[in-house]
């Protein structure tokens, strides 16, 4: 087993093996800015040196080279942390890559506040808000380092512009080997009646502690994983207001512009009901251990389920 | 070059400008300016210097033509008339609601198009991206690149500039299209950009000194940049913003601006004077 479940590790590092695993294909090319020991981009430079190109600290040059490879029928890896990927480069991404929806996939790394010491100006909490405005543009948040494998793999048969966002911070394994990942779908990880927990990347944990943290007074929580924020997958979220009547998110990102977002707008369009959106709140991070940093913010099981029980006190 | 081809070139070259002239016309909006700066440049590369083929536009082995001065885009849509990528009557739909000829060139709409460009500094990166492509697969095919001056105050340029010396690529050939204007003035009045020949030769790359509008020069600068090995080549071409109209010529207010009735009437006419002068049937 590759990935035992409950073993902890970084959806970064998943990320790295899977493009060495993957790495045979000779139209992989991966690119990075100087941060390939930290994206653990440096398992497919090992395996496949003459594929791998660093472009220095140049994140915005590494976007349009990217997708100037894309023309030429590579598929493209251009990693860096999320905050350089997806903010300092938003607009190669946009222009170079998303108008003419390139093959290019952006495995993004260190998202979010589970970043710690580094501290505010590199936990990016931003970037599915920005990726999310982007015409054609898919996002996988992926919960850990079986369903990260899956999403690099989904990615390099998928055609066209895919975001990655992994965690630098070792997450527990949830999915054992028989997970089935497929981009567009939510996947249904327990099933309830009272309220729906949709939770998305080390969120999804959380989300299934919060479910035994509500069962335990008498309430019974669906919880969903959405791994791919888009497309969403309407679908599961209309289903789930119609059989709980009652909606909570939970997801490492600003609650305006990520998951909670997304949800809200489906709903909002098509099955209104009482929602709740966790996540960070509208404020930048700050250094700390990870672990003191998560709850200081409200991403943990606890809030999860106090916000369940208050959406469905709204019903 | 021998006279004959010089002179087919001029009168390719007086054609793309009519259409390029034509093309904003239409629209009543675009960049005359520097698509006639740059018009000789782009005439020589799509009908003499690229090994291209209108009927096999994707072919893997082409040579490729990034214009990163997307803006510049009626010149380049005339070059590709000129070359039979595209009908030529097609020119006066451009930037019009229902026309695949959008303002700036969109690969995706425009056979013949290598690349979306119109954001300055990217086209040179994604330029970069193809010759990388081309070493990583043992192709001859070399990737061509017409930039603006005003475009090198975007960092990203730099950027750029260092990836391709570091990657030593010399299948990268680099026009700069230097007619001294931007849209606010004078390139060292607005942000001074200079010296641009040595600040190119210090980012490691080989720099080639022409005159935009001479077809002898053109050709042989692109042919020393083929024999110049492990160095990209950049060539400082001297240009004249709105070369080939007069009332245009030198004016950075022609930058962005449409021909009213009477001017395109007037430049039409000079155009085919001109290429009456030259020997050739307007």
């Amino acid at each position: 087993m590759m990935y035992p479940i409950g073993e902890k590790v970084a959806t970064r590092e998943a990320y790295g093996k899977a493009l060495a695993e993957f790495g045979d294909d000779e139209r992989i090319v991966v690119l990075d800015a100087d941060l390939s020991k930290s994206t653990k981009t440096e398992s497919f430079k090992k395996a496949y040196p003459e594929r791998f190109i660093n472009c220095g600290i140049a994140e915005g040059n590494m976007m349009s080279v990217a997708a100037g490879m894309a023309t030429c029928g590579k598929i493209v890896f251009a990693s860096s942390f999320a905050m350089f990927a997806a903010g300092r480069a938003f607009e190669q991404i946009r222009n170079s890559i998303g108008y003419p929806h390139l093959n290019v996939k952006i495995g993004a790394t260190h998202a979010g506040i589970s970043v710690g010491e580094d501290g505010a100006t590199h936990q990016c909490l931003e970037d599915i808000g920005l990726m999310r405005t982007i015409p054609g543009m898919v996002i996988i948040n992926p919960a850990d380092a079986v369903e990260a494998r899956l999403a690099v793999k989904a990615a390099i048969d998928y055609d066209g512009p895919v975001y990655l966002r992994f965690g630098r911070l070792a997450v527990p394994t949830v999915f054992d080997e028989g997970y089935k990942f497929e981009i567009g779908k939510g996947v249904e990880l327990e099933n309830g009646e009272d309220v729906t927990l949709i939770a998305t990347g080390l969120m999804v944990p959380e989300a299934l502690e919060a479910r035994r943290l509500l069962l335990e007074q008498g309430i019974a929580a669906r919880v969903v994983n959405m791994a791919t924020i888009k497309p969403i997958d309407k679908d599961i979220i209309v289903k789930a207001a119609k059989e709980t009547g009652a909606i909570v998110t939970a997801e490492e990102h600003n609650i305006n512009g990520g998951l909670g977002s997304a949800v809200a707008e489906v709903l909002g369009e098509n099955a209104p009901v009482p929602m709740k959106r966790v996540g960070t709140k509208d404020v930048f991070g700050r250094s700390g251990k990870p672990a003191e940093l998560l709850p200081m913010y409200g991403l943990d099981a606890k809030t999860i389920a106090e916000a369940a029980k208050e959406v469905i006190k709204r019903k | 070059m021998n006279a004959e081809k010089v002179k087919e070139l001029k009168l390719h070259a007086a054609n793309v400008r009519k259409m390029a002239i034509e093309a904003v016309y239409s629209a009543n909006s675009g960049h005359p300016g520097g698509s006639l700066s740059a018009a000789d440049i782009i005439t020589y590369l799509y009908m003499e210097g690229m090994n291209i083929d209108p009927k096999d536009s994707k072919n893997p082995e082409r040579d490729r033509f990034v214009l990163s001065k997307g803006h510049c885009s009626p010149a380049l849509y005339g070059a590709l008339a000129e070359r039979g990528f595209i009908p030529k009557e097609d020119i006066k739909t451009f930037r019009h609601t229902d026309s695949y000829l959008q303002g700036h060139p969109d690969m995706k709409g425009v056979k013949g198009v290598d690349m979306s460009t119109g954001s300055l500094g990217q086209g040179i990166s994604a330029a970069c991206g193809m010759a990388e492509c081309a070493k990583l697969d043992n192709k001859d095919y070399r990737v061509y690149v017409v930039m603006g001056d005003g475009e090198s105050e975007e960092g990203q340029v730099w950027e750029a500039a260092m990836f391709a010396a570091h990657y030593k690529l010399d299948n990268l050939t680099v026009f700069l299209d230097f007619n001294g204007l931007q849209i606010d003035g004078d390139v060292r009045d607005v942000m001074n950009p200079m010296p641009l020949d040595k600040k190119f030769e210090a980012f490691n790359w080989n720099v080639l000194r022409i005159d935009a509008h001479n077809f002898e020069e053109i050709e042989a600068a692109v042919n020393e940049a083929k024999a110049t090995k492990e160095k990209p080549t950049l060539i400082l071409a001297n240009s004249v913003k709105g070369k080939g109209v007069s009332f245009m010529e030198n004016k950075a207010e022609w930058h962005g601006a449409a021909p009213k009735k009477e001017q395109y009437e007037q430049a039409m006419e000079e155009l085919d004077a001109y290429i009456k002068k030259v020997g050739g049937e307007a």
